[in-house]
């Protein structure tokens, strides 16, 4: 298993879209240098022939009818955008 | 009196609305004037809406007095005019809904959830947004962006979480009973330093739709509620299959009120399971020795008691940090400033976005979550952390299954302390963890738990004591917490407020 050190938090929070303070970086490594640490126990155990839950009560093919109906109006879809304008949300200029 | 109605039993109080002695006007208003009161000092709600309360309550004596005038005879709905308070997570038609997070401060619910939905179709009044720890990540509601909840027992102590508004107002008289939602203990924990009864139900008995996200293979919505006879009666009006959740389990729901009251009149002698791992270091003497007294008091019940192992125990909070933060990691990307919630004024542009309403709308918990979850699934690391945790769990799954060849339900402290100070583990991430290591378990392997009322330490704080039940046999759980809860009275007991 990975070491607590190999925590790249610059990377880490790139990936994850979160500008960080240097100040958070310095507590969050710690904070999360710990709990990594204690995550490593998991190494002790033999999971050799052992399959993976994702879901405790696996359920499949949950198939619906294909059946129209009324969802939310755009006034009630664009009521909590932070901008909006002329029916739709206002974004940066994404393609110059 | 007012007060009195405050506290009561929504049995109770059912019957009152029925032969007339309280309108559920005069109960709303009673239980308004209840949260003005002490809410200052509770800090149990993010807000509530007091006309829109009030115009429910009079929409319930409404619909009464017609069924009366079509002398029907029968008794009223069990929930009919009863209110309910909502974690803030569980989305209200037309009310905020925040998670206690700045990223939410300003989003109003388009839709009901389906819980929300459920509880209007039987007659009770949503009532107020309650506070918790942001996002629901956290064990102490001093997570929260707004305000940090009072633990009703000891103003200077936690409530528990990450519902701790629910549980706090539930034990203050603010409201009659309410829904949570568990992902490691979030309802039970918080239930256990408050001194009433919380229950998470088995993975897939309640819709989650409409439950702001937190981790989708581990969260479930769940009744606060002053009785297990009243857990059963929410449970009833919130369980069932709903297409707009593909993880919720097409199964009858039970009637689990009647189930359990015929469970108690068949005079069953259930076999119960200690797990030793439950009872080492960490545990509070305190606590240990008021769980210990409740499992003699099953002995004397005629409770067949019986040491059970559930070997991979010290392993759950491990493994839980790395499913529950990669999946939070994933359900938390929606927060992209875009399309609703908070957005910074000061990117420059599209994505610079994306990392400054992150960085703003996000407070240090979440963060910490989210980092930790990219990480475990992040190339290179995915099959070290996330795979090798997935696996842990199907050990830990398989330990509660061995486990109940032999016994029909487990039974083990909630929480290893009474409610600890403000602040005392804020700043120690792992601390906090640590404080779920009973609870957790029982959502990796997704089965019912609850927490009841089990005493008190010699200093005041309520202690609980869990029991886990079987994958949707709910209606032997709460038989089980029933048989104890009725032979003691520490549910009785009400803050010093």
């Amino acid at each position: 298993m990975a070491k607590p050190e190999d925590l790249r938090l610059d990377h880490v929070a790139s990936l994850a879209r979160i500008a960080l303070t240097p100040d958070e970086k310095v507590r969050f490594a710690t904070q999360l240098g710990d709990v990594l640490a204690y995550v490593a126990q998991l190494n002790e155990v033999d999971v050799s022939g052992v399959e993976p839950t994702a879901h405790a009560f696996p359920v499949v093919n949950v198939w619906a009818q294909d059946i129209a109906e009324p969802g939310l109006s755009v006034e009630d879809a664009l009521r909590n955008a932070p901008e909006k304008r002329d029916n739709m949300f206002v974004v940066p200029k994404v393609v110059e | 009196m007012s007060e009195e109605l405050c506290h009561s039993t929504i049995a109770d109080l059912s019957r009152l609305l029925d032969r007339g002695g309280v309108s559920a006007v005069e109960l709303m208003r009673a239980v308004i004037a209840r949260t003005k009161e002490v809410d200052g000092r509770v800090g149990a709600f993010n807000s509530f809406d007091e006309a829109d309360a009030l115009a429910q309550a009079a929409a319930s004596d409404e619909r009464r007095s017609r069924s009366r005038t079509a002398g029907s005879g029968a008794p009223g709905r069990p929930l009919e005019g009863i209110p309910i308070g909502l974690k803030d997570v569980i989305a209200v038609a037309g009310q905020p809904l925040t998670a206690s997070s700045r990223m939410l401060e300003h989003f109003v619910s388009p839709y009901d959830a389906t819980v929300t939905r459920k509880l209007r179709d039987a007659g009770a009044i949503c009532w107020g947004r309650l506070n918790l720890d942001e996002f629901a990540m956290g064990s102490s509601t001093e997570n929260s962006a707004f305000r940090t909840t009072s633990n009703p027992w000891d103003l200077e102590r936690v409530p528990g979480g990450s519902s701790g508004g629910s549980a706090a107002a539930v034990a203050a008289g603010e409201a009659i009973a309410a829904l949570g939602s568990d992902t490691g203990g979030s309802i039970r924990q918080p239930a256990a330093l408050c001194n009433v009864v919380g229950m998470k139900p088995t993975y897939g008995r309640v819709s989650r739709y409409g439950l702001i996200a937190f981790a989708s293979s581990l969260d479930q919505i769940g009744p606060f509620a002053r009785s297990v006879e009243d857990a059963a009666c929410l449970l009833s009006a919130i369980s069932g299959h709903d297409r707009r959740d593909s993880t919720s389990v097409d199964l009858g729901v039970p009637d689990y009120g009647a189930g359990m009251a015929a469970l108690a009149q068949s005079g069953r002698k259930w076999r119960l399971g200690i797990p030793k791992e439950y009872f080492g270091a960490g545990l509070d003497p305190e606590v240990g020795a008021a769980v210990q007294a409740a499992i003699d008091e099953y002995r004397r019940l005629g409770c067949e008691i019986r040491e059970v192992s559930l070997p991979h125990t010290k392993y759950a909070v491990g493994a839980y940090y790395i499913i529950a933060t990669a999946e939070c990691s994933s359900n938390l990307a929606r927060y992209d400033g875009v399309r609703y919630g908070h957005r910074s004024r000061d990117a420059t542009d599209a994505i610079d976005i994306y990392f400054k309403t992150r960085a703003e709308g996000f407070g240090p918990e979440v963060k910490r979550r989210i980092i930790l979850g990219t990480y475990v699934l992040s190339s290179g690391y995915y099959d070290a952390f996330y795979l090798r945790a997935q696996k842990v769990r199907t050990l830990i799954r398989r330990d509660f299954l061995e486990a109940y060849k032999d016994v029909d339900a487990i039974v083990t402290p909630t929480s290893p302390t009474p409610a600890f100070r403000k602040g005392e583990k804020a700043a120690n991430p792992l601390a906090m963890y640590l404080n779920d290591i009973y609870t957790i378990g029982v959502n990796l392997a997704g089965l019912p738990g609850i927490s009841i009322p089990c005493g008190f330490t010699r200093g005041g704080l309520p202690i609980g004591l869990q029991v886990i039940g079987q994958p949707f046999r709910e209606t032997e759980l709460l038989a089980v917490a029933a048989a104890y809860e009725k032979v003691t009275d520490w549910r009785m007991r009400r803050p010093p407020l």
